[in-house]
């Protein structure tokens, strides 16, 4: 409650002139997303990046292969309008540990896209897949600039162009059927399960393997948690993962977003008062709108 | 007598070399926007995946919407605290006013990946994204210029029965507009906090709304002082030099207010030293600053600049410099991403844009009641 008048009170300009005395506060608005839905793990330890993953997604999924200016097929080297999902390979020069890295969607607990999406065609749903409504969305590419690991891609080259990211396989979770790049891995290098239980096995391998892994779970708390979770051996920042805070993006556009109702009323009343003072002796004035009228003219000019 | 023969002359359409110039811009401008739909936007633009936003969001959305601000602040002015001797400009004002919100809108037709469905802001909704409450305000209050502007045309056409109606709820709909306005423009900077790691430090503030709100406002009033000059000039009216002169003592009150957040956000924040960082963003933070903010407040409050026309031009302009760095500088230059610079199509839009709006700006002086009031 303090927090809604502090900010708020802010926000109304009533404390412009010390607007700078105290930063705003830090949001507590708890996690929107689902208490315990489905989450993956990706273990570097055990990926022999055979790309199994990705050719499975494309093929589940209906994308295009990428292809050069001759039409042979190529493997991309990042997240494309075409692909939703690719293995990078981390080799650093000289004796430091090389690493394999699958990058997709990280399935926000909160996810930036969903709260920025003015027209809501992305959805956090109740199993923790963040998913796409192509019939709603309107291509104003504020997703894209909002997500902090620079997941959803677009379709440049076409004339109606659609955001392109992993849907987490939606469908196929709602048939009772696994991701595709679960099922297709080889290795075992993808855990699949529910949120809680896969972080209980990810902080299990880091314990049980000491010296194995970089002791942290990413996606756990980074930028409220994700649904997709990684183990590694190498620096997450070397395999290209931005250092967030724990801060769900969401909650601070929310602390402006949630006093505009208030903020309407407040703005409201203080230009009606201002009005009514300004214009207390003559009593209010229809047809301000003065126009070429000859009693307005004079105070007009 | 003289009044009748300048009505006349100008609804002559006189064929110079400005009017070519912005025909031409005009035309290439919707062959551009002809292209952008017929072959896509990877083909017509220099957007990529990670730079999804280019000038179109950062001047024609952002710097646009904010220059067109000095519509409500006027109407606030002469209406809300009853200023009667501002009058004379508020019609000239609510114009440039509506048409900057008019080429707002239309850079989203050609921005959007679909522009067929912008009508789905009004069906589907998401109260918690800032750009949901811009579309919603800028929607409603492109309605409400066009009301504010209407008694023109109503004057022009004899229609007293509309002319009555819009006369009665002027105040209503002026009340309505510095609502909007005060929503949307704070929410333009709403929009940009969704980014903390990725704008750089010097840009990226908790009080971006707060700021983007203020200097909207100041950035509004030099851009009633260009407009005026540009008609007066080009339309051979009087310059209202003594009324704008005291309008502008309000800009050294508007930006120093901006200046003293700004100055106060970066201290309490922290972020003294990225100003002495060096590099670009130190220089542009402080062109921004020192040429967009500073300079103005030190020429406004001098009564020598008020008092010469071309003195209090130039430095309007150096305010509108000011905004259009900052927006830039906030949303494209110091925002992450992917290296970008405008494809010429994406120029030629804005630039064809902006020559429509002169048109529709320059057609309806000709025609309507614009300063008509005010003039004789």
């Amino acid at each position: 409650m303090t927090i809604d008048r502090r900010s708020f009170l802010k926000l109304a300009g009533a404390g412009l002139g010390g607007f700078a005395v105290t930063d705003l506060p830090k949001p507590s608005q708890p996690s929107l997303g689902p208490t315990d839905g489905m989450a993956l793990l990706y273990d570097t330890t055990i990926c022999v990046g055979c790309k199994a993953c990705q050719v499975a997604c494309k093929q589940v999924n209906g994308l295009p292969p990428e292809t050069d200016e001759q039409g042979i097929y190529e493997m991309p080297n990042h997240l494309t309008g075409k692909t939703w999902t690719v293995i990078k390979l981390y080799q650093p020069e000289g004796d430091e540990p090389w690493s394999f890295c699958k990058i997709q969607c990280m399935h926000c607990q909160d996810p930036a896209c969903v709260s920025v999406c003015p027209v809501g065609a992305l959805v956090k749903e109740s199993n923790g897949a963040v998913t796409y409504d192509t019939k709603k969305c309107f291509g104003c590419r504020y997703c894209m600039a909002a997500c902090p690991f620079d997941i959803p891609k677009y379709e440049w080259e076409k004339n109606l162009p659609l955001i392109q990211k992993c849907n987490f396989c939606a469908a196929r979770q709602a048939e009772g059927l696994n991701p595709a790049c679960y099922d297709a891995c080889p290795t075992g290098a993808l855990t699949y399960g529910k949120r809680s239980e896969v972080i209980a096995i990810a902080e299990a391998r880091i314990r049980d393997n000491p010296g194995r892994y970089v002791p942290h779970v990413y996606g756990k708390d980074e930028a409220g948690g994700t649904s997709m979770l990684y183990l590694s051996h190498v620096p997450f920042e070397k395999l290209g993962f931005p250092t967030l805070s724990d801060q769900p993006l969401p909650a601070v556009t929310w602390i402006y977003m949630k006093a505009v109702p208030p903020l309407i009323g407040v703005v409201g009343t203080l230009v009606t008062a201002t009005y009514w003072f300004t214009h207390r002796k003559k009593g209010p004035e229809s047809g301000l709108e003065t126009g070429p009228k000859e009693e307005s003219h004079d105070s007009a000019g | 007598m003289t009044a009748l023969v300048e009505t006349l002359k100008l609804r002559q359409y006189p064929i110079g070399i400005g009017r070519l110039i912005v025909w031409f811009f005009a035309a290439a401008g919707v062959a551009a926007m002809i292209a952008r739909w017929a072959w896509g936007l990877g083909i017509t633009t220099n957007m990529v995946d990670d730079r999804g936003w280019g000038i179109w969001i950062s001047f024609d959305i952002l710097t646009g919407i904010a220059i067109s601000a000095g519509a409500f602040t006027l109407a606030a002015v002469v209406y809300i605290f009853n200023l009667k001797q501002f009058y004379p400009l508020v019609r000239p004002t609510i114009l440039t006013g509506f048409i900057g919100y008019l080429l707002a809108a239309s850079t989203l037709l050609v921005d959007l990946g679909f522009p067929y469905r912008i009508w789905h802001l009004i069906l589907y909704w998401n109260v918690h994204s800032p750009l949901f409450e811009v579309g919603w305000c800028v929607m409603i209050y492109l309605s409400v210029l066009a009301l504010e502007f209407s008694p023109a045309l109503f004057e022009r056409l004899g229609w007293k029965v509309p002319l009555r109606i819009t006369r009665a709820i002027t105040i209503p709909l002026v009340i309505f507009g510095i609502v909007l306005s005060t929503m949307h423009q704070s929410s333009l900077g709403t929009l940009m906090t969704i980014f903390p790691d990725k704008i750089h430090p010097l840009w990226y503030s908790k009080f971006n709304p707060i700021f983007f709100y203020v200097s909207a406002i100041g950035a509004g009033i030099a851009m009633i002082v260009m407009e005026t000059h540009f008609s007066a000039q080009a339309f051979r009216y009087k310059f209202e030099g003594p009324i704008l002169a005291k309008l502008v003592k309000a800009i050294p009150w508007v930006l120093g207010l901006y200046l003293v957040g700004k100055l106060a956000d970066l201290v309490f924040s922290g972020k003294v030293q990225y100003v002495f960082a060096g590099g670009w963003p130190t220089v542009l933070y402080l062109i921004e600053i020192l040429v967009g903010v500073v300079a103005p407040i030190y020429l406004f409050s001098k009564a020598s600049v008020r008092r010469n026309r071309y003195k209090m031009f130039w430095s309007a302009t150096l305010v509108v410099f000011g905004l259009l760095l900052n927006r830039f500088n906030v949303s494209l230059i110091f925002l992450d991403g992917a290296p970008y610079l405008p494809a010429w199509t994406e120029i030629l839009v804005t630039f064809g844009l902006i020559s429509i709006g002169i048109i529709i700006y320059d057609l309806a002086f000709r025609t309507l009641p614009v300063l008509q009031h005010a003039h004789e």
